[in-house]
């Protein structure tokens, strides 16, 4: 069975600035790839080119064996594609409720498995808060709604970037739990997280970034036994 | 990252609006701190 999403040998520009330099990996179903690199390696690029947001200068982006390169982005997202942006993009004017409502919908083959209902359950923080505006959250209520809101989208594959970023240690650590919930449940995910070595523990395989290039590859687990390289490629 | 290294003669590190260490490169660069701060630790 072809995997849910393949890149390969991406290449993305800013003008001049050769952000991605032919980037290649694929994210089966149901596998948790982590997706690690310091800051301006291209993470974000390469989840906003493989989105569509971003067009791709060279390569190729395939959904389930199918040729979906240049696709806008809200095709990707019909195909299964969740996605969590940095920065979380919730709509400030709209209420909770509204902002969980207004995209939900079975997935792309009738999946039901995220209700409202089922979304609230996993996280109660967001039905006590239900007609708050989306202006009024803390930081980690806007991440849980922001994940709250992909997973009503019923999808194959959630995209999840800078996952924890700016949020309080205790509730860093309800995301994780809700992201290994998720994982769970078979959805497929792609996760960017400053932590290293918590993406590492939340996921089955993962990818290094530098300069727009792969540098490691492999077994989540047995990356994390590579410190060395991994302080070299992630640390100071 | 390279290029902070080379240049600067200190460097402060923060993270979640804290400084949690502010030394020369060298320091830096061994601090266990630090080197947590960029690797992160499990959850």
């Amino acid at each position: 069975m072809a995997p849910l999403l393949t890149l390969t040998e991406l290449h993305a520009r800013y003008g001049d600035s050769h952000v991605l330099r032919g980037v290649s990996l694929e994210i089966p179903a149901g596998v948790s790839l982590g997706l690690l690199g310091r800051n301006g390696m291209g993470k974000t690029t390469l989840i906003r080119t493989a989105m569509g947001y971003v067009r791709a200068a060279g390569g190729t982006v395939d959904w389930q064996g199918r040729k979906v390169t240049g696709a806008p982005p809200e095709r990707m997202a019909r195909l299964g594609i969740g996605y969590v942006p940095e920065g979380r993009g919730i709509f400030p004017n709209l209420s909770v409720r509204e902002n969980l409502v207004m995209t939900a919908r079975p997935g792309p083959e009738g999946a039901r498995d995220w209700t409202f209902e089922r979304v609230l359950t996993t996280f109660p923080r967001l039905a006590e808060r239900l007609a708050h505006g989306g202006q009024q959250l803390s930081g980690g209520e806007q991440q849980m709604l922001a994940i709250g809101r992909a997973l009503l989208t019923n999808p194959r594959l959630l995209i999840l970037d800078e996952a924890t970023e700016g949020l309080a240690p205790l509730i860093v650590a309800e995301i994780w739990r809700v992201i290994a919930e998720i994982r769970g449940t078979g959805i497929a995910t792609l996760i960017v997280d400053r932590n290293a070595r918590a993406v590492l523990a939340h996921t089955d395989r993962a990818v290094v970034l530098e300069k727009g290039l792969v540098v490691m590859a492999g077994d989540s687990a047995a990356l994390a036994a590579e410190s060395e390289a991994l302080a070299r490629h992630l640390g100071v | 990252m390279d290029a902070v290294f080379r240049i600067a003669d200190r460097i402060t590190v923060m993270v979640n609006g804290r400084v949690i260490a502010s030394d020369v490169p060298e320091k830096i660069r061994v601090d266990p701190a630090v080197r947590e701060a960029y690797l992160g630790d499990e959850h």
